[in-house]
């Protein structure tokens, strides 16, 4: 069996209330920080872990701590990301569903380590359930000393509170959140200054995802040293994946970094395999927008090695032929899937969410999604393609944040690994209404299940 | 659920006012702004959508212009600026979802209740409509019901009609 780090108990009843989760050894990393580290220790810790962003960009969670201002007078924010909505992406639902006082406990741990006095949980709107139990959780550990007043005794202060949003994908990018936080639009912040220097309320803030939080509880209990040794060079610890799509068993699961794909994609332990005996034809590995690579090149890297479920292994061949682990977002699709109709779904998800403060983006996601839908609705020529193509460059790099890659990756790499898809569309666009293409040559190297 | 029309002026109730004090102590001094997301959501909860003159009230608690709660209002996909049925059915129409037949069920959906996304039944219990990602696609087909935001999982033809009849139910039980 793999080691959990944060799914340790998950199975255990009643591991959702503050008194089971106590029992099972939790809160015993808030003590061990409150009265025997430092704050500037528990940076050190987080650092020498190798812990890097869950949310998607993987950014060292320790070297972004160590950014954090600290001017004289001046209060200090953590801000968690709980606004959930990359395509793929439920890892943060399950865990504050199942265990809320994991992320409470980072959360105590991180903005004792920050000097942040007042936090906030930033939860996407539709998780309402969510909110009400990390209140509920919070209301526990308050009674139970651990939030407050002079927590345990040591002096330091806490409050902690949960901010539903409104249902707007952008408000995951950490400045969009900051604006909504503060009861705006959800239009991200031109950067510099970063957060850390000027974030919530114009003070030094820092934004972590759920997952991040939540892992600063182990890495307290045991050691930055001791995480590190778990997983593979620079991808240190463990991961939630969020797995599904066409999978025998679609759910979160918690990996060591460095698992391999075939394993994680096929082994009962993991999803045991495609659904209904069919054959795996493409994988977005993490989140909607992350390139999608076909069969061959999600276990294989071009070179033959086996993909690993880490940062390095999934973006080996850079965009030419590798991708991201990004939010650990495990899409599969099957042999029946169509990639064209997929690539325009995810646009029309892009465009809805652009905020519409870039042209290149609010224009560009627009145009996309019309071309997809035409293409799709076998209307479509050979130069709209090269069009997608054209659009998706255009909008690459040019926008305030990241939102506008995340749109134009999805169409790019689906043309750079489909194109034939693509072209059966435009040459057999009657049929292409009636049934799909199917595997074509990038077949996974499996024999197929009888 | 308390009913408003479209220019009725809006008084909010003591439990409400209750409600947005406490969270109003939540941020900082002049920081009361922060308070309107979840302000609103109180708000449509108690009346199942916005209505102008309730987000001018809304403005009018907090000390902020008109404005900078329409404009909040109309960014954020969750508010409703017009009268919904008792219950709104969104359906996850995002990629995954797809991939394990959301499509078929908003189109059952559809049929089902005999009208489109975003109307509402005659007899005012039910409206639709399809959403992005809401972060359950490894138990896709899924929808939500607001305002507790309840979540149907795994859905199904057979399924989602016993929910529907189940609500039907509960709507003649409740009146």
């Amino acid at each position: 069996m793999a080691r959990k780090l944060l799914l340790t108990h998950i199975g255990v009843p009643g591991i959702n209330t503050f008194d089971v989760y106590r029992q099972k050894g939790g809160y015993r990393a808030v003590e061990k920080a409150l009265k025997t580290l430092t704050p500037d220790d528990v940076v050190e810790e987080v650092k020498k872990s190798g812990l890097r962003g869950r949310g998607g960009a993987g950014f060292p969670t320790g070297m972004k701590w160590s950014f954090l201002a600290k001017p004289e007078g001046i209060p200090r924010y953590l801000v968690c990301n709980a606004d959930e909505s990359e395509p793929g992406t439920f890892k943060d639902r399950y865990l504050m569903t199942h265990i809320p006082h994991a992320l409470i406990e980072g959360m105590i741990i991180s903005s004792y380590a920050l000097g942040a006095n007042t936090s906030y949980i930033y939860v996407r709107g539709e998780m309402m359930p969510q909110v009400r139990i990390l209140e509920r959780a919070i209301a526990e550990a308050r009674q139970a000393g651990f939030l407050g007043k002079n927590i345990l005794g040591t002096g330091y202060d806490l409050e902690l509170f949960v901010q539903p949003g409104g249902g707007a994908y952008i408000c995951g990018e950490e400045t969009a959140l900051l604006e909504s936080l503060e009861g705006k639009r959800g239009n991200p912040r031109i950067k510099p200054p970063f957060p850390a220097v000027s974030g919530l309320y114009n003070c030094p803030t820092v934004v972590n995802n759920v997952e991040s939080i939540a892992a600063t509880v182990p890495i307290i209990n045991e050691g930055g040293e001791e995480y590190a040794k778990i997983g593979v060079g620079r991808s240190t610890g463990t991961k939630l994946i969020s797995a599904s799509g066409n999978l025998n068993k679609p759910g979160v699961y918690e990996i060591e970094l460095g698992l391999p794909v075939e394993e994680f994609i096929y082994s009962d332990e993991y999803c045991g395999g495609i659904a209904n005996g069919k054959r795996l034809k493409a994988v977005v590995a993490g989140g909607s927008s992350v390139p999608i690579l076909p069969a061959n090149l999600i276990l294989k890297t071009v070179n033959g090695e086996a993909r690993l479920m880490s940062y390095e292994s999934l973006s080996d061949g850079g965009f030419q032929s590798g991708t991201m682990l990004g939010s650990g977002g495990f899409i599969a699709f099957d042999e029946d899937q169509c990639i064209v109709r997929n690539t325009w779904n995810f646009t029309r998800f892009y465009h809805h969410e652009s905020c519409g403060q870039c042209s290149p983006c609010r224009e560009g996601t627009g145009w996309m999604e019309k071309v997809l839908h035409k293409i799709e609705h076998g209307h479509g020529s050979f130069s709209d393609i090269d069009l997608l193509v054209d659009v998706s460059k255009k909008i690459e790099g040019n926008t305030i944040c990241p939102l506008g890659d995340a749109a134009a990756w999805p169409v790019a790499s689906a043309i750079r690994h489909f194109r034939d898809e693509f072209e059966w569309h435009v040459t057999n666009g009657q049929e292409a209404q009636t049934r799909n293409y199917g595997l074509a040559h990038y077949a996974d190297p499996l024999e197929p299940v009888a | 659920m308390l009913s408003v029309k479209d220019n009725e002026p809006v008084e909010f109730t003591d439990a409400m006012l209750d409600k947005f004090a406490e969270i109003v102590a939540r941020y900082p001094e002049g920081r009361q702004k922060s308070a309107l997301l979840p302000i609103l959501h109180e708000v449509q909860a108690a009346y199942g959508w916005l209505s102008v003159p309730a987000m001018d009230r809304v403005a009018a608690y907090l000390n902020i212009q008109p404005i900078e709660v329409y404009e909040v209002a109309t960014f954020y996909t969750m508010f409703f600026l017009r009268p919904q049925g008792k219950y709104t059915l969104e359906v996850c129409r995002t990629g995954p979802c797809c991939l394990v037949g959301a499509e078929r069920i908003m189109k059952h959906i559809e049929s089902r209740l005999g009208i489109k996304e975003g109307e509402v039944t005659a007899d005012g219990l039910f409206s639709w409509r399809g959403v992005e990602c809401l972060a359950a696609c490894g138990y896709g087909p899924v929808l939500q019901i607001g305002p507790s935001y309840t979540f149907y999982e795994n859905l199904t033809e057979e399924s989602v009609d016993k929910l529907i009849d189940e609500l039907k139910q509960q709507a003649s039980v409740n009146g």
